[in-house]
């Protein structure tokens, strides 16, 4: 019954969305105050149905109802309260409805806190991500309800996939999925601007802290699913440029260049076309990411065909979705203006070079995403875009965009001096030029990458401390947006130490090891006690105990484990994972190798791993940065609007 | 300067940046794809020698041999078996008779120097790639009965 509860409430979400879709843009097509208004009532009675619809499909999880198809598919009555709970997004047609909710909370969310506005620009706003919501919630009533039924129903479930039962896999999807889906509001604003032909400051005021809000989860998703697959996934590595991994990175990129290009609309009025097309692109490239990792067309075209009707709803989705918008743009942009002027030296052309990279740099994952598929769909055979080709193109597009970094805060809008930014950022240049060369020495080998990278992000660090020291000696205090912008920049930097040093320095041993055996690395030594077996609640592992030293001082035992699933029989590596500031030591279990002799060894992987909990660190603190860029206080003065005058 | 000017000047450094970094991008792309080849392409001497490439199938059942940290194994996709060597750690879904992925070279031999094992997600998941070879063999297979 409850099943049947949430599918119907999912089918009335529908209707609702329907009438947020088109209600409000009838409203002021008629300038009737009423049928305007109505697309916030259609909003909030449309996020209370998904919500019930949820809250249904939860509680068939956690009442192991395995009658219900999707439940039998991703649970197991031995499985821990907690992970029952996250399985609800653990499969394809929850994260959908996870999706859905996520979009009606950020609805929800501008129709409460949108007083200031316009009541024709919030009638927009709230029927575009309507009519996103429809086309969301038609695709899973029609093609991915988690609710059908499962007829005789099963004796138990098939569980969760062991990789996934893990705290990480409780918040990252839902912080990822805040951040897709948040770019649904900035695409939103920037669509109603088209309609409308307005778009000016106040408009970017609007529109600006939504997108950093939506930037901020995605940060922190990104993050978390990188956190997530350097402990789970066994191997060390924090980043594989795996085609999942590009889908979240993509909308990042183009999520970072339009919360700069804002800025310039914000501050200048210039931009404005190309902010547009930018919340267009990162929201479409949301829209993409979603869709690809779930329909499962990138790991293989062949996931496309089993399921026709997903495939061909999707890319008809995507064709309406970005085609509309673009149609909309070449329509409407030239109407929109190209707004204020500025020197070719200036703060706004240093913010288009930094977009123009991180354009490009989106651009440059996205074919290296899709040219497999391309390839493969095309009957021309299959092949894999390696890492070193992400590697490649990435570091000498990130070189100067992390110099600019620098730059940029420094310099003034509309025209700057060259010869006071010399002055003024000269001795930060030199800091950075000695801490680039001499740092490597401290850590052994000289590398020129290793140096370059130190050297910039150095530079950041000064060049941003210099900035501070200017901004508080002219004008005493600075907004929480200007304190925002410069943490954010600093865990760039921090972010950027992280990768170089772990990549310049990490050592990493796979060895046979009997009990008693050791292994050293990066000046720690490894020794193998044992390896005993233990239960856990839903599998049986086998648990090593590992004893870490120093110097021949005993520092810690740890305990890896190599796990197996009773319900999928899967084996399952965990990690130990010894952090700390400057290094983790990293063990992990790999299989019995030494039953022929009767030993009990194990093959054993080590690593060494300097720096690396800076690169989460990095994005923590951009994360926090953003935080505070939407806590300043001007986007909360109401009504005050301005109309593109320099601030 | 003049705006025009300024509007050139824009015009021409974005061009070019953009064919510079279309330069690096598709230079990149061009050495760093892996080729897939199915067991049978590789005995029938289609894979390349010197360059990195993918093969695909099943991993065949009693095949495994290990030697300390070197793992030796059988790829198959039913019709042709090749001998795959690889040295390291195998992912947790390395199974006899499931199928699997290598990126590697191959060797003077004829054996396959493993450089990366794949094989992932989910215990019933089927690597495209492996189902394609062993999809390929199938339809030799039946060919060759019809003739």
């Amino acid at each position: 019954m409850i099943p049947e509860i949430g599918l119907f409430a999912l089918c009335l979400a529908l209707f609702f969305a329907a009438v947020q879709g088109v209600v409000p843009l009838v409203g002021v097509g008629r300038n009737s105050a009423s049928l305007m208004s109505l697309g916030r009532s259609a909003a909030q009675g449309q996020w209370l149905l998904i919500a019930i619809a949820f809250g249904c499909l939860t509680y068939a999880f956690v009442a192991n109802d395995f009658s219900v198809a999707y439940v039998a598919e991703h649970s197991n009555s031995a499985l821990p309260l907690a992970y029952r709970v996250a399985a609800v997004w653990g499969g394809h047609e929850g994260s959908l409805l996870l999706w859905a909710l996520m979009l009606a909370s950020w609805t929800l969310a501008v129709s409460l806190l949108s007083r200031a506005l316009p009541e024709a620009m919030v009638a927009r706003v709230m029927a575009v991500l309507g009519l996103v919501s429809f086309g969301f919630l038609l695709f899973i009533v029609t093609t991915s309800s988690p609710f059908e039924r499962l007829l005789p129903a099963a004796a138990d479930g098939r569980d969760l996939n062991p990789l996934l039962q893990d705290p990480g896999l409780v918040i990252h999807p839902p912080m990822l999925y805040m951040g897709y889906v948040g770019f649904s509001v900035a695409f939103a604003f920037a669509i109603a601007a088209l309609l409308s032909g307005q778009l000016d400051a106040a408009w970017a005021r609007w529109s600006r802290p939504w997108t950093t809000t939506a930037w901020v989860f995605l940060t922190l998703g990104v993050g978390l699913g990188s956190g997530w697959a350097y402990y789970t996934l066994g191997w060390g590595g924090w980043w594989f440029w795996d085609p999942v991994e590009n889908a979240s990175f993509m909308p990042w990129l183009v999520g970072t260049a339009l919360v700069h290009s804002l800025a310039v609309t914000e501050k200048r009025g210039a931009f404005k076309n190309w902010t547009v097309l930018l919340a267009i692109g990162a929201f479409s490239l949301s829209l993409l990411g979603t869709f690809l990792v779930r329909s499962g067309v990138l790991t293989s075209v062949h996931a496309f065909a089993s399921d026709p009707r997903r495939g061909i709803f999707i890319l008809l989705f995507l064709a309406v979705v970005i085609g509309a918008s673009l149609f909309l743009f070449a329509w409407r942009a030239p109407k929109v203006g190209l707004g204020g002027r500025f020197a070719l030296i200036s703060r706004e052309t240093l913010l288009l070079v930094n977009n123009v990279l991180l354009v490009v740099a989106a651009g440059s994952v996205l074919l290296g995403t899709l040219y497999p598929l391309f390839i493969d769909a095309l009957g021309l055979g299959k092949l894999s875009v390696g890492p070193p080709y992400f590697q490649t193109v990435f570091v000498p597009l990130m070189v100067p965009l992390l110099f600019l970094i620098g730059l940029g805060p420094s310099a003034r809008w509309k025209e700057a001096s060259v010869s006071d930014l010399k002055v003024r950022l000269g001795w930060a240049f030199g800091l950075a030029l000695i801490a680039g060369v001499g740092l490597p020495f401290l850590f052994g080998n000289w590398s020129p990458m290793v140096a370059l990278s130190l050297l910039l992000a150095t530079w950041i660090l000064a060049a941003t401390v210099v900035d501070i020291r200017h901004r508080l000696k002219s004008a005493g205090r600075a907004p929480a947006s200007f304190w925002g912008m410069h943490l954010a920049h600093v865990g760039i930097a921090v972010f950027v130490i992280g990768v170089t040093l772990v990549k310049g320095y990490e050592s990493e041993k796979d060895v046979r090891m009997a009990p008693g055996d050791t292994v050293h690395v990066g000046g720690y030594s490894v020794r193998l006690i044992g390896v005993k077996e233990a239960m856990g609640p839903n599998y049986r592992a086998m648990v090593g105990e590992v004893e870490l030293s120093e110097g021949g001082r005993v520092l810690r035992s740890l305990h890896p484990e190599k796990r197996n699933y009773f319900s999928s029989q899967m084996p399952m590596t965990e990690a130990a994972i010894d952090t700390g500031i400057f290094r983790d030591v990293y063990v992990s279990l790999g299989e019995p190798v030494g039953e022929a002799d009767g030993s009990g060894a194990w093959s054993v992987r080590v690593h060494h791993k300097p720096f690396v909990d800076w690169i989460w660190a990095g994005c923590f603190l951009m994360a926090l940065g953003g935080v505070l860029a939407v806590a300043d206080r001007r986007y909360r003065l109401k009504g005050k609007s301005n109309n593109g005058n320099p601030s | 300067m003049k705006s025009r000017h300024k509007r050139i000047a824009l015009i021409v450094g974005g061009l070019a940046s953009l064919g510079v970094a279309a330069y690096f991008v598709l230079n990149a792309l061009n050495s760093n794809i892996a080729l897939f080849y199915t067991p049978t392409q590789v005995l029938a001497g289609e894979a390349p020698r010197e360059r990195t490439f993918r093969v695909g199938g099943l991993v065949k059942v009693g095949s495994v041999q290990r030697n300390d940290m070197t793992i030796r194994f059988v790829v198959t996709d039913t019709a042709k078996d090749l001998p795959v060597a690889f040295t390291g750690i195998l992912p947790d879904l390395f199974k006899e008779g499931k199928g699997v992925v290598a990126q590697g070279k191959l060797a003077a031999d004829g054996q396959f120097a493993a450089s990366e094992v794949l094989a992932k997600h989910d215990e019933n998941y089927m690597p495209p790639e492996a189902q394609h070879a062993v999809d390929q063999a199938g339809k030799t297979a039946k060919t060759l009965k019809l003739k």
